[in-house]
């Protein structure tokens, strides 16, 4: 069986999470993956996937962009983002920082801390695509608009919470939650996709 | 509320501790103005630990060292976007609720700051609001977990420039897990039921952290830490991330300290990187002996 090459950003974030989430997932699946911790734009190559998780975007980029990261990124055929990682995949941003960038490939306008600050936080039970799940928003983003190709695989009352998009031979997966902390539904569904690409 | 959202849950533990989750890896930074605010979010941190003085200078004012001026927590809050942090004293649970009123991201119930109440910590579970509380050993990181805190700093020495004391205390809490997993591999409950009373926490919060072979939450270092190697050395020791006080704006540049100390951390495991962004720093903080300090910070609420 091939092994998939699956990279975690890793400067910074709930790392630690998705690789756990990752290695579950794949057990479960019976799949051979190899996770790799992404520092360095050398990383990069080779990779089936890349996950980008929860943190601070503002971080994230500037991080990514000190090592000149940022054009290989977008090259990268499959990437799973949670919070911050959505906000990354985002085309475009809403109440964006100074000199904030995303890498802008996935057909979605994202407003970052939309819900407030940490006390505006919180835990529930949603149902998705994929199955019910408990899931966990960190001063979470919401997802504003959705393009054409855009398929949502979870709400929350009117608001957009996971999406995919698929276009050729790319693929791109986003949750405005943390699947990581609670499961590894997100991760298994992801693994299955690229594994189809792959 | 609309039914569809019935069970949702804020100020839960996960939700208090996920933030500490989202933190890791990363370095939160003092900042006494929103101009200081802004150079530290342009660094990369992660975070900003809004407070009126940093350690060195507290140290150096002398006097009660309290929460911060309200007015200035909120000018911090609109000059950044990142989650801010500010600082009570130990025990003030009122100091507290103002600064949850705020509607800060964390609250550091400090040692830096002069403490209310010699006897007690703030009940922590009593807020929405996460807490990080420092620690010297695995004993009083355990008492401030049960407390409520979602988030562990070892104490280090704050404002003092010198990371010896930041060292000593992260080794302390790595010593007792070790001895945590020692009693638990040779079955010894009795062990792990008496170290449970000498740490005066319940015998499951010991055996949760023997298991996990690890503190059950976040754990960053603070307190004299000054240069990226600074940071560097308190990543590879092996905790999620770095405080960093006055080691900032005390030094000469400390906008290209910043930088540097966030890039360190980042690639903490790479020598060559830290080389890098250790060149051409100016001058770090000065930094003082242990032993020259007229009060040591660390060894308050304990």
């Amino acid at each position: 069986m091939n092994t998939l090459k699956v990279g975690v950003l890793a400067f910074h974030g709930d790392v630690s999470e998705h690789e756990e989430a990752l290695k579950r997932a794949a057990e479960k699946l019976k799949l051979h993956v190899d996770v790799v911790l992404v520092r360095t734009k050398q990383a990069l190559l080779k990779l089936d996937a890349l996950i980008i998780p929860g943190g601070e975007s503002t971080t994230l980029q500037k991080l990514c962009e000190r090592e000149g990261m940022w054009g290989e990124m977008k090259k990268i055929k499959n990437i799973f983002g949670t919070c911050a990682g959505a906000i990354l995949l985002a085309k475009k941003l809403y109440h964006r920082e100074k000199g904030q960038k995303t890498l802008e490939i996935m057909d979605i306008d994202i407003d970052r801390n939309a819900y407030g600050r940490q006390n505006e936080s919180f835990e529930d039970d949603i149902q998705t695509d994929l199955g019910a799940t408990h899931a966990v928003f960190i001063r979470a983003p919401q997802i504003k608009r959705i393009g054409k190709n855009v398929v949502i695989l979870a709400k929350r009352g009117s608001e957009i919470v996971a999406c995919e998009e698929r276009v050729q031979d790319r693929y791109y997966l986003a949750a405005c939650f943390h699947p990581e902390v609670t499961s590894t539904l997100f991760h298994e569904y992801f693994l299955k996709q690229i594994q189809r690409t792959a | 509320m609309k039914r569809a959202h019935r069970s949702a849950q804020k100020g839960t533990f996960t939700v208090k501790s996920g933030l500490a989750q989202m933190l890791k890896g990363g370095v939160i930074m003092d900042v006494v103005n929103a101009a200081h605010a802004r150079i530290a979010e342009e660094a990369g941190a992660v975070a900003v630990m809004a407070l009126e003085r940093v350690p060195a200078d507290i140290r150096a004012a002398g006097g009660v060292a309290r929460m911060s001026d309200p007015h200035m927590i909120k000018g911090i809050q609109k000059a950044v976007t990142i989650p801010v942090m500010a600082k009570c004293r130990i025990g003030h649970f009122v100091e507290a609720q103002v600064l949850e009123a705020l509607e800060v991201d964390f609250i550091d119930e400090s040692e830096v700051l002069t403490p209310a109440d010699e006897e007690h910590h703030i009940d922590k579970t009593k807020f929405t609001v996460p807490f990080v509380c420092g620690a010297r050993d695995l004993g009083e990181a355990l008492r401030r977990i049960n407390e409520g805190a979602a988030m562990i700093r070892t104490k280090g020495e704050a404002g003092s420039g010198n990371i010896v004391e930041a060292v000593r205390h992260i080794r302390a809490v790595h010593t007792g897990i070790d001895e945590l997993q020692k009693l638990l591999k040779s079955n010894n409950a009795k062990k792990l039921r008496s170290l449970a009373a000498t740490y005066r926490v319940p015998y499951d919060l010991v055996l949760r952290t023997a298991k996990l072979g690890r503190l059950p939450v976040v754990n960053f270092a603070a307190g004299g830490i000054a240069t990226p190697a600074d940071a560097a050395l308190c990543m590879q020791l092996g905790v999620d991330g770095v405080f960093v006080g006055s080691g900032i704006f005390k030094s000469s540049d400390p906008k290209k300290q910043a930088r540097a100390i966030v890039d360190a951390v980042a690639h903490f495991n790479d020598a060559k990187r830290i080389a890098q962004v250790s060149e051409r720093l100016g001058g770090a903080m000065k930094g003082q002996e242990i032993s020259k300090l007229e009060t040591k910070l660390s060894e308050r609420g304990i």
